[in-house]
């Protein structure tokens, strides 16, 4: 599958990532040789087969009783963070304010 | 001194020839010496080590002379920067975590100082444990005591030059892809990656979730043995930490290994190996033979499709992963940001590397709508005949033997700018952590001067085994003693 500059702009969208537009013939070029690469999964015969999504097979999903048994130390966890203010995280405005011109025309959608 | 394994430095400890401080000490003058060649040690910690090794004295004088009961008490030892450390620097080798200093101890971690050993730095790794050559650190490429032009082998490069120039004596390593095993095979260390689900994952900074281990990297399988026992173990903080006992990995290499059965599956030994390495392994199966192992000619027939499966399975978990890198609540943050997706866009752009970038690209595309079927659905249903051909060999076989790597150290610079001729330096360990089996590396002999390692693969929870077999070949060869040149 071979990326064009708009697949490597959408995909870096959806990640949320920044790539400079001097960079994108390169990762154009890397990403489709690695997704070329990797399309040799579909000689594997795989009609029957169940998706192992992780080793433990056997095992479900360990739950717990539904209690409190941590202490949050907030100051001590927002001792690392960038900006705060009164017990909370600080960010760009997102509600109210301007509305910013994203990239895309449309979201691309992401799986189900 | 340096010489001396873990085990032996217990000894030591244990008759009193030399302190805890002394020898924490000793370490940390070495790597003041030899750090700014080998560049293994993001962060190294004097004051923190010193106090360890002080309470470790002070435990020590309680034991009085019952040498079993000295275990890691205070011996050195090294972190790979994957896992965090309370109140320590923790980057995962990335600009995203420079400003990181963890508000707590990874269970790993907890469990090593909990049975005495002394933390003396946190080593240097591949970004975000992706890579197979240390080369895409932040705090730049990682040298091979072997030779410093080549590269450790990564993504736990630091660790496995550490613990080769002896730097410390021991070190905690992680293996997604063969992260332990193949840097352990290109510096003549022993590595191990055990099974998924042994060791806690808790604190341990996430690339691949259904993939990742931590595990032990040292000079001998007896010093991997005392590592893996304080590290192994259920950890309630961990939903895929399994509840089964830890068995006592110590005793288990003294356990004799004649009559076992080893299997060579062809796919292993066809194409790709060179044929100088290839000697080395032969040489390898005449020394078990001796030792009344039978070898057995076995397939792991999908093993093609190793390297293709890891490259979706893995950078689609690592795209999830590392989405929680955001620039919000730690880490990174990109200067003024606009508004929100500038945030998000900017600060992942500036404090990821081309590789990570490049993996969370890849994984990303794979989970995304029109996507997924073909790529990450199809890639987990392959993951499962890969799994079911090491099942159906293990009813025939107790352990697998095959190299680890397909070639001795290469070159920096050599295979950075081809991600795809990186990514087949796995070729070999990629299999294990898909089928979530526990596999270990040992020394095998040497390639112009350049070490060889050979691989061990057992069934689930067989530690014990692999450790058994490799520390039966390392009573009888010395590979493992071998040491580089120049670390005097």
């Amino acid at each position: 599958m071979s990326l064009s500059r708009e697949d490597v702009k959408k995909i870096a969208h959806l990640a949320r990532l920044q790539i400079k537009e001097a960079d994108i013939p390169t990762y154009s070029e890397n990403l489709s040789n690695i997704l070329a690469f990797i399309e040799q999964i579909d000689e594997a015969d795989t009609k029957s087969v169940e998706p192992m999504a992780h080793p433990l097979e056997q095992l479900t999903q360990r739950m717990r009783e539904d209690k409190v048994t941590e202490e949050v130390d907030r100051t001590l966890f927002q001792s690392i963070a960038p900006l705060t203010e009164a017990g909370l995280y600080l960010v760009p405005q997102v509600i109210g304010g301007q509305p910013h011109q994203s990239n895309q025309e449309t979201e691309p959608d992401l799986a189900e | 001194m340096f010489k001396k394994t873990l085990a032996e430095l217990a000894k030591g400890l244990a008759n009193k020839e030399y302190s805890s401080v002394e020898l924490t000490q000793y370490y940390l003058n070495r790597i003041q010496k030899y750090n700014q060649t080998f560049n293994c040690f993001i962060t190294i910690t004097p004051e923190k080590a010193l106090e360890q090794a002080k309470a470790a004295d002070a435990a020590l004088a309680k034991i009085q002379n019952q040498q079993n009961k000295v275990g890691l008490t205070g011996l050195p030892i090294a972190h790979k920067d994957i896992f965090c450390t309370k109140g320590v620097k923790t980057s995962c080798g990335s600009k995203m975590l420079d400003n990181f200093i963890s508000p707590y101890d990874a269970t790993v971690v907890q469990n090593l100082q909990r049975a005495g050993a002394v933390c003396l730095g946190k080593t240097n790794m591949d970004e975000f444990a992706m890579g197979s050559s240390n080369e895409t650190s932040y705090y730049g490429t990682v040298k091979n005591p072997w030779d410093l032009n080549t590269v450790p082998g990564g993504s736990s490069g630091g660790s496995a030059c550490a613990v080769s120039g002896r730097l410390v004596p021991g070190a905690t390593g992680t293996d997604t892809g063969g992260s332990i095993r193949q840097p352990a095979a290109l510096t003549n260390i022993t590595g191990m990656k055990p099974t998924y689900g042994r060791v806690s994952r808790y604190g341990m900074i996430a690339f691949a979730s259904s993939l990742d281990q931590a595990g032990p990297m040292a000079a001998t399988a007896e010093d991997c043995a005392l590592l893996l026992q304080a590290m192994a173990g259920f950890d309630v903080m961990d939903s895929t930490s399994v509840e089964k006992d830890v068995p006592n990995y110590l005793e288990a290499l003294k356990n004799s290994i004649q009559g076992k059965t080893f299997g060579l599956p062809k796919e292993y030994f066809e194409n790709n190996l060179d044929p100088i390495v290839a000697k080395c392994i032969d040489e390898a199966i005449q020394v078990y033979k001796k030792m009344g192992v039978n070898f057995k000619e076995i397939s792991l027939p999908h093993t093609k499709y190793s390297v293709p499966v890891y490259y979706v399975v893995a950078p689609a978990e690592c795209s999830s992963n590392l989405s929680r890198y955001d620039g919000v609540r730690f880490g990174f943050r990109c200067e003024n940001p606009q508004n929100l997706e500038d945030l998000y866009k900017r600060t992942r752009g500036e404090g990821f590397g081309s590789e990570v970038k490049r993996r969370i690209m890849i994984g990303t595309y794979a989970l995304s709508a029109g996507y997924y079927d073909a790529y990450y659905l199809k890639a987990q249903k392959v993951r499962k005949l890969i799994a079911q051909d090491f099942k159906a060999a293990f009813e025939k076989v107790d352990l697998i033997f095959t190299p680890t790597a397909p070639t001795p150290a290469f070159k920096i610079g050599e295979k950075s700018a081809d991600p795809i001729s990186m990514y087949l330096s796995d070729i070999y360990t990629i299999a294990a952590p898909l089928a979530g089996l526990p596999a270990i590396s040992f020394p095998g002999g040497f390639v112009n001067n350049l070490p060889i390692g050979i691989q061990l693969m057992g069934n689930h929870f067989c530690e014990g085994d692999l450790l058994n077999a490799v520390h039966q070949y390392q009573q009888i060869t010395d590979w493992h003693t071998k040491l580089p040149k120049n670390i005097d």
